[in-house]
């Protein structure tokens, strides 16, 4: 798979002397959608800005399409498309004129079909007139998008763009998103809710107090990482596992109706069998059974605290 | 040279400006005319002409340079000051523009709008006072080298700005008295010798004289002088963006 963006050993120090990024290495390959998880703080903002020219490096190299950051920057920004944390807009201008400037801004020449077509994906068109101070935050947040897509970048990063976005914006963002990986574009998005991720990337990479700690395809974390959870629903209650179950290490739900037992998918032996077996010689019957895939969310609380 | 880009970041100050019209035009537009009806028409009546010029005619210069200065700074520095401060900055900052293209732009525009604006204070005292301009040429060159290297100053201030009061505090501790002593309102010839000197001190002499000189062929400094102090004023304000953007000062962590 061809790689888009390359970053090679990146570091960050703030004046303040705090490292944000340590020694971070990282391919995104063309086309696919790419999600940087991590808690608050753990340097996804920095990454992203250091990228796209908003932040220096302290140490390290990234390349965007070929174009070395800072000594092409022109080549490698031209590529690139930025919604980035903070809603952050001119208040007094209009939705029209500020995409507008934005195309400008990036040394395209003036498209108004596609601004059009941009502002119509968006639910924008009939504000594109307004000013950006008489909108809402969601729409605001959509201006934002927009005037990010407005060059026709090929690479398009997302900083945490659902945070406090409401179920609609949501869902129309992740259309988009689908829309644009389509056409051949790039996607990196920030989240700290995992759901998103799951839902959205091919890959995910988790970055920890400024360390890239995994980059793995979203499959195979979550099989390599996954743990299942089966769950019976007893026929009779039950006070206590018997003895002859402690192996299994089974909890009893509230109220000593169900069992549950947590074993890993990719362990040679899951150990189902022994136990159905170990239940039925201890004469412990069960009306019903469900299994549960764990979530990328206790995928990464286990290698955070790992 | 991203001659889009150049041209949108022009284009959109330019609209900031008109639609702050009441600040950024007819704001100084009336505080001339008030200066005309106070010391022109009232004080000036009562102030024989300095150098064969009527006084009313004579703080006509001296007006345009007070304006041309204190708008060229204010419009520089809250045209880069301002995306600093509520985040809009990022946009530029990841857009493929040098810094060059940043300067150009953004001073570009505030000094088109002190030249504008020195033009209409220009044409407001011509309704109050007559008025010649000898030099013309040299009156625009004084005009244009003038709005340019200001708006680089007040470029450089709102970088420098982490605070309102930043932004303001250079205007009103050092330009605005240096402009009102450098003789928008009297020629220097009028102190006694010792302030004579002490004046010389003062760069806003040398603009407010060359300035003069174009229209009525009476300065306080030889004109060449004043030209040449001009650029001066020009280069360092030039040196000290090419450092800023060298090394992003205030402009990136
Ligand atoms: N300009 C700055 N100066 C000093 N420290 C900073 C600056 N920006 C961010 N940091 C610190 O760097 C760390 C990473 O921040 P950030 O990249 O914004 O994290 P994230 O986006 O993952 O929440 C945080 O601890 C933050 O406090
Ligand atoms: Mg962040």
């Amino acid at each position: 798979m061809q790689s888009i963006i390359q970053v090679e050993n990146l570091s960050k120090v703030y004046k303040t002397g705090f490292q944000a990024l340590k020694s971070v290495s990282l391919d995104i390959r063309k086309g696919e959608i790419f999600a940087l998880l991590g808690p608050n703080g753990a340097g996804k903002t920095t990454l992203i800005s250091i990228i796209c020219g908003i932040v220096n490096p302290t140490s390290g190299r990234v390349t965007a399409d070929g174009h070395d950051i800072l000594r092409d920057y022109r080549q490698a920004r031209a590529k690139i498309g930025l919604v980035p944390q903070e809603l952050t807009t001119d208040a007094f201008e209009s939705v029209w004129n500020t995409v507008t400037f934005s195309r400008g801004l990036f040394g395209k020449a003036a498209n108004p079909a596609f601004i059009e077509k941009i502002l119509k994906d968006l639910s924008l068109w009939d504000k594109k007139d307004s000013r950006i101070m008489r909108l809402s935050g969601g729409m605001k947040r959509r201006v934002m998008i927009a005037k990010a897509l407005a060059h026709e970048p090929s690479i398009l990063f997302l900083d945490e763009p659902t945070a406090g976005v409401d179920v609609t914006l949501r869902r129309d963002m992740w259309n988009l998103v689908r829309e644009l990986r389509a056409n051949g574009a790039t996607i990196i998005l920030t989240t700290h809710y995992i759901e998103e991720a799951e839902e959205m990337a091919d890959r995910v990479g988790v970055i920890n107090k400024g360390e890239l700690i995994l980059v793995e395809e979203k499959a195979t974390l979550m099989k390599k990482l996954g743990k299942k959870r089966l769950t019976l629903e007893l026929a009779e209650k039950l006070d206590r596992v018997p003895d002859a179950l402690a192996p299994f290490n089974l909890a009893i739900g509230e109220g000593g109706t169900t069992l549950t037992y947590s074993y890993d998918t990719n362990a040679e032996r899951t150990g189902i069998t022994r136990l159905l077996q170990g239940l039925s010689e201890a004469g412990i019957r069960f009306r019903d059974l469900d299994t549960e895939q764990s979530s990328l969310e206790d995928i990464f609380v286990s290698l955070v605290s790992g | 040279m991203n001659y889009h880009a150049v041209w949108s970041i022009y284009r959109f100050e330019m609209a900031r400006a008109f639609r702050t019209v009441m600040q950024s035009i007819i704001s100084p537009v009336i505080s001339t005319s008030l200066y005309f009806v106070v010391f022109g028409a009232a004080i000036g009546t009562r102030i024989e002409s300095v150098e064969g010029v009527s006084y009313g005619s004579f703080i006509v210069p001296g007006l345009i340079m007070l304006s041309l200065l204190t708008q060229s700074i204010a419009n520089a520095s809250i045209g880069i000051y301002f995306p600093k401060f509520v985040g809009t900055i990022y946009e530029l900052l990841s857009a493929p523009v040098s810094y060059l293209e940043i300067v150009i732009s953004y001073v570009g525009a505030a000094a088109t709008k002190s030249i504008l604006l020195g033009l209409l204070i220009l044409l407001t005292a011509s309704f109050f006072v007559s008025l010649r301009i000898e030099h013309p040429f040299w009156m625009l060159l004084f005009l244009v080298l003038t709005a340019l290297t200001f708006s680089l100053f007040g470029f450089i201030i709102g970088i420098w700005a982490d605070g309102f009061e930043k932004l303001q505090i250079v205007p009103l501790l050092i330009i605005t008295p240096l402009t009102f002593l450098g003789g928008s309102f009297y020629s220097i010839k009028m102190l006694p010798p010792f302030w004579q000197t002490v004046a010389l001190f003062n760069p806003v002499v040398y603009l407010i004289s060359g300035f003069r000189w174009s229209f009525y062929g009476i300065s306080d400094v030889h004109v060449g002088v004043s030209v040449g102090m001009t650029f001066v004023f020009l280069a360092i304000c030039l040196a000290v963006v090419a450092w800023i953007f060298k090394t992003g000062y205030k402009l990136k962590n």
